[in-house]
Order: structure tokens, then sequence, then C-alpha cells
């Protein structure tokens, strides 16, 4: 763990999550790279390995609403057993020194998911869970969030309805979110003829096993995890406790000041992105019109041949 | 035993011994309350429902110890299996075509060739651990005898393999589901399967002969994230090979695997 410190992301409230390179991964390149770029020997491979990524809170912190039994074997072995499977699985492919989020769009595979898939999202949706809550977290969003989510849901109350619901109707393992989503059709021809602010909107989807909305192109800024085991701990998990779970963990734990953050940089990568896209669109009309343009000046120096 | 449509509809019958003994708490019926004003018959007391009861295992919650603990067993059946009873009870309630089928009838049905109505969820969990509790008893494990073993080994090639196959597919599940042994109607031969969430053999016309609970709620009191652990006390100590001898000489009445297994005297 002490490893990590060297290349750390500069706050822990801020995961990267779909800023590919611009925010530090999860990844640490072993001792070994540099060492071999220093001239020596070194009979290792390069790998990059990913690492346990710890809570943004020591362990004990979430009492006693989520125990520290509960969290240091969720984290401690659960999580722990994803990154360990996952770093065996891509050792010599070439996944090998991708980051996440990449292994992750690329082993979903249009749903059709390759073996590395499960690892990898359960990686990075245990990383994106612990930095969704806070010791003394819970009560209301404010903000930018709260306006948003009142747009988008009609109240607070309506969200937290709609939330709790999500969580005990997924059946099986799963998880739910909030995320953030810019609708637009993803196929080359299509564009939003009438572009407003009101097609971006929040909303609250629940996904199955490992799969999280990052495959389905979405920004998600809140999650619950509703696999069964590690809640047995302190909850004994049928349908009643799950709500009771999902009470707790939206009274007392959310940490809504983070889900304002990843809010800010959900909104900030869409305008992003539909400023590319109206830069490359500009850019092909651009060229068209000036090839007209030189016709037209062609054209205009010959002389009307009426006369 | 086995997977004998036990759960008979009621027909509007206020004493119901169980046939293992266990009695039904008649809280749990959906029959309506008679509604008497001064004078009044109410029509109501006629309605007949059919509801699904809470069917106990075959032992007491405390005979697997300690392999798997009563602790477990309160919150595994006394919970969630109730709670898919629970469940399955109030869909019925809004749905009269579905109401008259026997179990069996409404997994296959709800089941809906892969695109499942909602109630199936609750039916086949309701099916899959009645099935589940019936294939352990106390002191099981060890090795089946006899035709059922030939069997296996003929399929297999060895019991060691079956059981690694099993283990194998046990550890490699992931999310929530069930691991079966399964004899194939049309291949006529045993096979090892694993489906998800409440996903069932019988969907596809299949006869399961034994079954592992795979949900995280199955083992985690006892063994907590270490299935491996559970697994090998399943197969060593619980596995009840008496009941899957049983399912399969049923099996064989509609299935026909060659030669009858007379055993040598």
């Amino acid at each position: 763990m002490a490893a990590t410190a060297a290349v750390s992301p500069p706050c822990a409230l801020v995961p990267c999550q779909g800023l590919r390179g611009a925010l530090v991964s999860t990844r640490n390149f072993h001792a070994t790279k540099n060492q071999r770029q220093r001239g020596r020997a070194v009979a290792a491979p390069i790998s990059a390995k990913f690492d346990l990524k710890p809570p943004p809170y020591p362990l004990d912190a979430l009492e006693p609403h989520m125990s520290q039994d509960t969290i240091s074997y969720h984290w401690g072995k659960h999580h722990r057993g994803y990154v360990e499977n996952l770093n065996m699985q891509i050792v010599g492919t070439d996944l090998d020194g991708m980051s996440l989020e990449d292994i992750i769009i690329l082993s979903y595979n249009k749903g059709d998911i390759l073996p590395a898939f499960n690892n990898a999202a359960q990686i990075w949706n245990h990383d994106f869970f612990w930095e969704s809550m806070v010791p003394n977290g819970g009560g209301k969003p404010s903000g930018d969030l709260l306006g948003l989510i009142e747009r988008d849901f009609g109240s607070f109350e309506n969200f937290s309805v709609k939330f709790r619901s999500a969580a005990s109707t997924q059946f099986g393992s799963g998880w739910v979110w909030l995320a953030y989503k810019a609708n637009r059709l993803n196929v080359g021809n299509a564009s939003n003829p009438r572009p407003s602010d009101e097609d971006k909107k929040l909303v609250v989807v629940k996904s199955p096993n490992a799969v999280n909305p990052l495959v389905w192109d979405y920004l998600p800024v809140l999650t619950i995890d509703v696999w069964e085991g590690p809640k047995c701990i302190s909850f004994i998990f049928s349908q009643s406790r799950r709500a009771d779970y999902v009470s707790m963990f939206m009274e007392k734990l959310v940490s809504w000041e983070t889900v304002s953050a990843r809010l800010e940089m959900a909104k900030a990568q869409v305008a992003e992105r539909e400023r590319e896209e109206e830069k490359r669109k500009y850019g092909e009309d651009n060229v068209n019109s000036s090839n007209e343009a030189v016709e037209m000046y062609l054209d205009s120096n010959i002389e009307d041949p009426a006369e | 035993m086995g997977s004998f449509s036990l759960h008979a509809s009621c027909l509007a019958k206020h004493n119901l011994p169980w046939s293992n003994g266990c009695s039904q708490n008649l809280n749990s019926l959906r029959i309506p309350a008679l509604q008497r004003g001064p004078g009044f018959l109410s029509r109501k007391a006629s309605k007949i429902l059919a509801f699904y009861g809470l069917k106990s295992p075959p032992y007491a919650l405390d005979a697997l110890e300690p392999y798997m603990s009563k602790r477990l067993l309160e919150t595994h059946w006394g919970e969630h299996h109730h709670g898919y009873v629970e469940g399955l009870n109030k869909q019925l309630e809004k749905n009269d075509i579905l109401y008259s089928y026997t179990l069996d009838e409404l997994v296959k049905v709800t089941y809906n060739n892969g695109n499942p109505l909602p109630e199936f969820n609750n039916a086949a969990q309701v099916w899959n651990h009645d099935f589940f509790w019936e294939s352990m008893q106390p002191g099981g494990g060890g090795m089946p005898e006899l035709g059922l073993l030939q069997q296996i080994e003929k399929d297999f090639g060895s019991f060691t393999n079956f059981k690694e196959k099993f283990i194998e597919a046990s550890l490699s599940l992931f999310g929530s589901g069930w691991v079966w042994l399964v004899l194939k109607r049309q291949e006529k031969r045993l096979e090892v399967v694993k489906t998800s969430n409440a996903v069932n053999p019988i969907a596809w016309d299949d006869i399961p002969l034994m079954s592992l609970d795979t949900w995280e709620h199955a083992y985690y009191q006892d063994y907590k994230h270490d299935r491996g652990k559970y697994v090998n006390a399943f197969m060593n100590h619980l596995v009840s090979w008496h009941v899957v001898t049983a399912r399969i000489i049923r099996a064989e009445a509609f299935v026909n695997l060659g030669e009858p297994k007379i055993p040598v005297a």
C-alpha cells in the first residue's frame, strides 16, 4: 500500500472515471521497469499491475453503520481477490498495460463478456463504492446536484424512493447507480437537431453482477453495492433487511460532496465531447464550403454568355 | 421426496397437516377473512385460492451442524425461502391464470422460454430451495452406490472426475446461481450444469438430481467468502446420495438409460 503513495491521485474524493489518462489511474508500474530503464539487467518481465486502492477513510470510520468487520472483509478479501485475479489474468496479454476503464470497455465486448471483465469491473465498482461513502455522510445534496435531481426526478424524495426501489428489486447480485446520461445516439449519421440541456439527465439504473454504466456510455456519479455476501455480516440479508441496508446507506453514509464533484466532472466531460463533435462537424463543413467558394470564383470570372 | 408436486392447491380446508408433520400456519394463507355484517353471509368464503406453503427441510434446523449452522438455516430458510414463498403468493393473488398450476408447471410456464414473466423468480426460487433442502441430509457426503455410481462413472469417467467438475463449476459461477447434477433427457446422460440467479433445468425439460445453492446468502454466514470450503463441506458431508438415487430411479421411468443396473449378489 505504501508503494501507491508515489503515484496516488491528488484527491481521493475525485476518482478517475472515464477521463482516460487525464487523471492518474489505479495502476502502478513495477520497480523493475525503472531499474531496467536505468540499464540494469532484470530477470522479471515488465508488467503493469493494479494495486488494491484503500478506501479514503480508516476501516472503522463508518461504524456503527457499516462495521469495521464488514469493510475489512469486503475490501480486504473480496476487493483484494478481484485485484489479484485480474493481475493474474492480464499478465502477458495485450490487456496488460491498459487502463482499468479501457480493460472494462474492451472485455465487455458489447455484452459477450471476456474473462477479464468480471474482475476488472468489480475492481472499478468497488473503488467507486468506497469513495461514494464518507463518515458522517448522508443528508441531502445541495447546489447544482440538488437542482438537477429536482429537475429530473421531481424532488429529492422521489429520487430517494426510486433509488431504494431499484436496490430492492435488483434480483441476484448487482449494483444500483445514479448516472449522468448525455442523450446521444451512438451512430455516425445521427445528430440531435435541437440539442438542449434537457437532453442530459440524471437517471437511476441497476445492473447485474459486475456490469456498470460505463459500458453503456453513461457517467456514473453514485453507486450502492447490492451483492448479498458482505452485508450478511451485519445485515441478515433478506428482502426486508435489504431495504434497511439501503436506508442506512442513504441516510448515514452517502458522500454528496463526492457525488457533486463527480457530476461536475461528468458535465465537463460531456461538454468537452460536444465541443469536439462540433469542431469535427464544423471542420467538415468548412472544407466543403471552401471548395464551393473556389468554384464560384472561377465561374464568376466568366462573362455572362447571354450577352 | 424429489420434485413431485407436493404443494397441493388449497381447497379451502382449514386444517392443513403437511405430510412431513409440519403444520401450516393459517395466517399465511391468503384466504380472505369471512366478512359478516349482521345476518350477512359473505360470498367471498367460497372463493378458492391456490397458494404455496413454506415446506420445511426434512431434518431439524440444527441437524446439519457443523457444516451448515442452525443460524444459517434460520436465515436461509426462515427469511429468504420464506420471503420467496410470500412473494409468490402475493403475485399469484393478482393473476387468475397462474394460480391453478402446480409448482413445476408454474416454473416452466413463467420461464417462458428465456423471457421470464415476473412470477418466475419467486416460483423458481421456491422450487429450487425445496429441492436443495431435500438434496442434503445429516451425515451425508461419501460416495453413491450401485447403479448411480455406475452411471456417474459412465458419464464422467470416475466419481473423482465428477466431483472435480462439480467443484470447478461452483467456483467459477460468478454472481448468484445454482450448480446442478442433471440427467439430460435428450442426450440420456448425466451432466454438471450451472445456472444464474433463479434459473432451473426443468425449464428446458431436463431432470435435476441434486443441486447446490451458490447464492452468497447460502453460505456467507458460515464460510464468508470461502466458497471452496463450502462446496467441499457440501460434497463431503451434506449431499444425500440416497435422495439422488431415488430421483434417478424415478427419472428412469421417463428416460431410457439402457440396461437396468441389477446389482450382482
